[in-house]
């Protein structure tokens, strides 16, 4: 549904991203990886629609995302910036403001558009909050009324730059899982990740991009086994099973390229 | 992770009846305003004046005097407390305000130039602010964009762009010292002596300011959150923003126009009123108008009696009310209400 062809661009002369070219796969949680300044925000503004690329493409359904109006685009793509504002509104305010690219002359919000922030809520589990002070709520709780924002945006693809970034371990398997939900619910997600953990866990595409360039993706295991991961962050990667479930464990890699062990912990 | 069940924390922040609160105040302030100065005027007073039993000079004084300064002082105090509002939200900066940022100067400046030049042409002055207004706003506007700066860079400048256009103004009024008979009054900020008449133009340009304002709300909210994510939910942002900044420059051009630098309000008023509604603007708005205008009916209120029978320029008496409790509302506000996650 997103698709980048040879997209370059970045923050006046300086060119984040060189030559980008990948299709995001339908229904499915891409992960883009890569170290700090590789690019990857620029990348997902662009790819959202926010930014425009000085060069190369960016369809959405096949059409040059220029082509949409900002409110159409904000019906069919949601983005979450690593930098998002807390008003003090209430919770539900906040979620509302998903409805915002259905709003129509006059400026009125419908019953359907408040049944689907009560639907949004519900389903990241803030229902309990709604009347609550965004600026009064905890880092995972604000998350999830972000998420729950985007689903009532109610749009195909979300991009979602660093979800997880600031919370504690057990919130962000919370918001993995509901990054999970989503996809599961048919939604295209493509989201900045910084931890490496995560991305080879939860996702289930990983691009890794260095100095603004795509260099590898694919599976989280196809890519884990490539050895890109280890070349681009200079670490080792141990694997190791915990209760059914795999976890990972990155250690420094030796200087100099000594001997690299991959392998089990 | 499980919440735990909170008894205390469960009370809704928004619970407290902002608005009904506010159009009591309002009401109140502006009777005040009605009957208090160096007379004083009962209601039953005014009501006999009204139906022709009464002393002919009580109405006299109250039609000509009383109701036009309580007029300037409603007109003045919401006009400039929503022009704060929009640009606190517009440019996602609490700090700003109209006098912060070098629109009430702005539009100072053009209105004390407009009088000079044109001494025929008073009816030209509320544009001449406005267009004064404008001008600052999107000067330092665009500086901010152009250095893609911080919100603290945009204050400095607006501070900045405020010194240069003062600095005009007073060189206007010392090189031209015919231009403003209230020269000082007008630097403080004051309402004495303004006619019905010449309330017509700013009045009408506040209305349509207000109207503006009210129906570009739910923009405003959204362009609160910043540029992208205001983007990603469907807003012409750039459009937008010029929409509202320009609802900014018509409010506080039209307020300085008649009542000079009555800056503060726009500045703290709005704060104030965020602390009992919260930001959503469709909240907000109403209240911080009807406080705005409360707030400068008594303050007018206090500065015709303190030292009767001389009198204050309004913006003296609004800065000894304002400061300390915009200094005590910092105080009391909390960490946590930063606007980064």
């Amino acid at each position: 549904m997103v698709e980048l062809i040879g997209v370059t661009g970045g923050y006046g002369r300086d060119m984040m991203v060189h030559d980008f070219t990948l299709r995001f796969a339908e229904k499915t949680i891409t992960a883009l990886v890569g170290p700090n300044g590789c690019g990857k925000s620029t990348l997902l503004r662009m790819a959202a629609g926010i930014a425009a690329p000085s060069a190369g493409q960016v369809l959405l359904e096949g059409k040059p995302v220029s082509t949409f109006s900002r409110q159409k685009l904000g019906q069919m793509v949601s983005y979450l910036p690593q930098a998002r504002a807390v008003p003090n509104i209430p919770v539900q305010s906040m979620v509302r403001h998903g409805r915002f690219p259905y709003l129509g002359y006059p400026r009125r919000y419908r019953p359907e558009d408040h049944e689907m922030v009560r639907r949004a809520m519900e389903w990241a589990g803030i229902a309990h909050l709604a009347g609550r002070d965004l600026s009064q709520l905890s880092g995972g709780e604000r998350q999830k009324v972000y998420f729950a924002m985007c689903l009532a945006q109610d749009s195909q693809v979300l991009f979602l730059d660093e979800p997880t970034t600031y919370l504690d371990l057990s919130c962000q398997f919370e918001i993995m899982e509901l990054t999970r939900r989503l996809r599961d619910a048919g939604k295209t997600v493509v989201m900045v990740l910084h931890d490496l953990g995560l991305a080879l866990s939860y996702a289930d595409r990983i691009a890794v991009m260095q100095s603004g360039r795509l260099v590898a993706d694919g599976g989280p295991q196809e890519i884990l086994e490539s050895g890109w991961l280890e070349r681009v962050f200079g670490v080792q990667i141990g694997t190791g099973g915990m209760a059914g479930q795999m976890g990972y464990v990155f250690v420094p890699a030796p200087p100099n390229g000594g001997d690299r062990q991959n392998g089990k912990v | 992770m499980k919440s735990l069940p909170n008894t205390f924390t469960e009370k809704k922040p928004n619970s407290f009846p902002a608005l009904p609160v506010s159009v009591g105040l309002f009401l109140l302030a502006a009777a005040l305003s009605l009957s208090l100065g160096s007379t004083f005027f009962s209601p039953a007073q005014l009501w006999k004046a009204a139906s022709g039993a009464g002393d002919p000079a009580v109405l006299r004084i109250f039609l000509h005097v009383r109701l036009p300064r309580t007029c300037a002082c409603i007109l003045a105090g919401s006009a400039l407390s929503i022009s704060g509002v929009i640009i606190q939200s517009v440019l996602g900066n609490p700090l700003a305000g109209p006098n912060i940022i070098g629109v009430n100067a702005g539009a100072g400046f053009f209105a004390v130039l407009c009088t000079a030049l044109l001494p025929a042409w008073p009816g030209a002055v509320p544009t001449a602010a406005f267009l004064g207004a404008l001008a600052a706003i999107l000067l330092v506007y665009g500086i901010a964009r152009a250095t893609r700066a911080s919100r603290i860079t945009l204050v400095l400048s607006g501070v900045a762009v405020s010194s240069i256009l003062s600095a005009g103004i007073d060189a206007v009024v010392t090189l031209i010292p015919d231009t403003l008979t209230g020269a000082a009054s007008f630097r403080i900020g004051g309402v004495s002596g303004v006619a019905m008449q010449s309330l017509a133009v700013p009045g009408a340009y506040i209305l349509i300011g207000a109207v503006l304002a009210f129906s570009l709300r739910y923009e405003m909210d959204i362009l609160s959150l910043g540029d992208d994510m205001a983007k990603s939910l469907g807003l012409r942002v750039g459009g937008y923003r010029f929409c509202l900044l320009l609802t900014a420059a018509i409010l506080a051009g039209a307020a300085v126009s008649f009542a000079g630098l009555l800056g503060f309000v726009g500045l703290i008023v709005p704060h104030g009123a965020r602390f009992f509604t919260g930001s959503e603007s469709r909240r907000l708005l109403p209240v911080a108008a009807l406080v705005g205008a409360a707030f400068v009916c008594v303050c007018d209120v206090l500065a015709r009696m303190l030292f009767a029978p001389f009198e204050l320029p309004v913006g003296i008496v609004m800065s000894f009310l304002g400061g300390p409790f915009f200094l005590y509302l910092l105080i009391r506000r909390k960490g946590g209400r930063s606007d980064n996650g």
